[in-house]
């Protein structure tokens, strides 16, 4: 095949998360991205590591009103990926060490790039 | 205790060619805190693949990015052959690698120059573009196209290079390299440049591998992650070892990027030795059905291009995370403590590429 790195996709639950990124991170994988699928009613957010090429995907399938928790505490930099989602895809994540409150992308239009679905969001481009 | 105030550093800046927003906090010219923000050129370009059939979004891919706008449409199909299980030519292999190198030559070059600007040192700067401008040539000469080159396709390449023309290519390496050797010489040990950057915006091993920082950015704080040793494209024949620095200051970033030229010259030289005779591409039948998260180092740092398709001409989601994106929390740690006439050349050591970031 053209590419040759292994990877791997596991479905974890939403109260296993935090849990399952901590023994990644003590593990001494590195956080590649976090990603947000619509899928029709629902989310998939793919959580993406990386260590030495051996590539790991957690996947958490939620609800349009799930809060998910913020991976933050564990690795810093993931608040540009929360605050992502939150502003594109108007996911709620709690505890995220710097939170826009939906203003970390700046976009003129509220649909599709912002929150338009919760009305008592604290998001300001709602 | 000082007074701190805040400044507003873009989202236009005469060292931001693209347009990204920091809030500084000062106390006196020292930085203590930094608050960055996006979003003033988000185009909703991975929501285009709802609208454009898979072997269409190739064009939209490389048109996410001016710089690497290849390397974008390489991901891209990496990922869609993978997903459709086809496996591209050698010789399509081989090309694809020597015009990522093109691409990895311009933009360090473009940088090279641009960080020189930043610093005030504007001969450097047009030396630096001189040379880039050698590179653009070769990439007009052999895809028709100075920035968007348009000959990556699912399935292989549209343009082949004949072998006069690798030849010639060849032949210019050797003085193209002193060229860029007696470049990167100023870079590395003028007093000056070193003066300016040693000890600045540094961020430590530990710190730049779990803030997911990537590229020379992370490379150039003594990570070795380099997406090329995974083989993609040809580099699995060619080998490859990334180039690593351990001071984590913008000298050592800059020092990644200078040994990064004379690293891509290398495979550029070592590709066109190499080059296998065959074909350029396999027809692709079908649509993809299946998720892949396609990998490449660009020469930011290493891009990846989710794709997943449900077995129609569209695919039902591309999600891009670019390297600079991954390297803006790395940003945000190694600016405090710098002083604000030196925050333009902090903010220049990522090589922040706003256009990629917002996609």
């Amino acid at each position: 095949m053209t590419m040759n790195e292994e990877q791997t996709t596991t479905s974890v639950a939403l109260e296993d998360l935090v849990g399952e990124v901590g023994r990644l991170h003590d593990g001494g994988y590195r956080l590649v991205q976090i990603g947000c699928t619509d899928i029709g009613g629902s989310y998939e957010i793919n959580y993406s590591f990386d260590k030495d090429y051996q590539f790991k995907n957690l996947r958490l399938t939620v609800g349009p009103e799930a809060e998910v928790p913020s991976i933050s505490g564990i690795y810093w930099g993931a608040f540009v990926y929360e605050n992502e989602m939150h502003d594109l895809f108007g996911i709620p994540v709690t505890g995220i060490n710097i939170d826009f409150q939906g203003t970390f992308i700046k976009t003129a239009e509220k649909y599709p790039f912002s929150v338009t679905r919760r009305g008592g969001d604290r998001c300001r481009n709602a | 205790m000082p007074k701190r105030i805040v400044v507003p550093f873009g989202p236009q800046h005469p060292v931001l060619p693209e347009p990204i927003h920091l809030d500084l906090v000062l106390e006196d010219e020292l930085v203590v805190d930094v608050v960055p923000s996006i979003g003033y050129i988000h185009r909703g370009l991975e929501q285009l693949v709802q609208k454009r059939e898979f072997t269409e979004y190739v064009y939209v891919a490389e048109r996410i990015c001016g710089i690497c706008s290849f390397m974008h449409a390489l991901c891209y199909c990496q990922g869609i052959e993978h997903i459709m299980k086809v496996e591209v030519p050698d010789r399509a292999k081989y090309l694809r690698t020597i015009w990522s190198e093109c691409s990895r030559l311009h933009s360090h070059l473009l940088w090279l120059g641009l960080f020189a600007d930043g610093m005030g040192f504007e001969n450097l700067f047009m030396r630096s573009w001189q040379l880039r401008e050698s590179v653009l040539d070769v990439l007009e000469d052999t895809t028709g196209g100075r920035v968007i080159q348009g000959t990556c396709k699912v399935g292989g390449i549209r343009r082949d290079i004949g072998q006069e023309k690798l030849d010639e290519m060849h032949r210019a390496l050797d003085p193209f390299e002193q060229q860029c050797r007696d470049l990167g010489d100023v870079f590395l040990n003028d007093e000056t440049v070193k003066y300016r950057l040693q000890g600045l915006g540094v961020i430590s091993k530990d710190e730049a591998y779990t803030l997911g920082a990537a590229g020379p950015t992370l490379r150039g704080s003594g990570v070795a992650v380099d997406l090329r040793e995974t083989g993609y494209a040809a580099y699995g024949d060619l080998g490859f070892k990334p180039i690593v620095e351990t001071a984590g200051d913008c000298y050592a970033r800059c020092a990644v990027r200078v040994k990064e030229v004379y690293a891509s010259i290398d495979l550029i030289r070592r590709a066109i030795d190499g080059i296998p005779e065959g074909p350029l591409d396999v027809k692709v039948k079908g649509a993809p059905d299946g998720e892949y998260f396609s990998r490449v180092e660009q020469p930011r740092g290493e891009v990846v291009h989710y794709l997943r398709g449900d077995g129609t001409k569209h695919l039902a989601r591309a999600r891009i995370r670019t390297p600079t994106l991954a390297n803006i929390p790395a940003l945000v740690k190694m600016l405090p403590g710098a002083q604000l006439a030196d925050v333009p050349v902090v903010v220049l050591s990522i090589d922040p590429c706003i256009s990629c970031t917002e996609r």
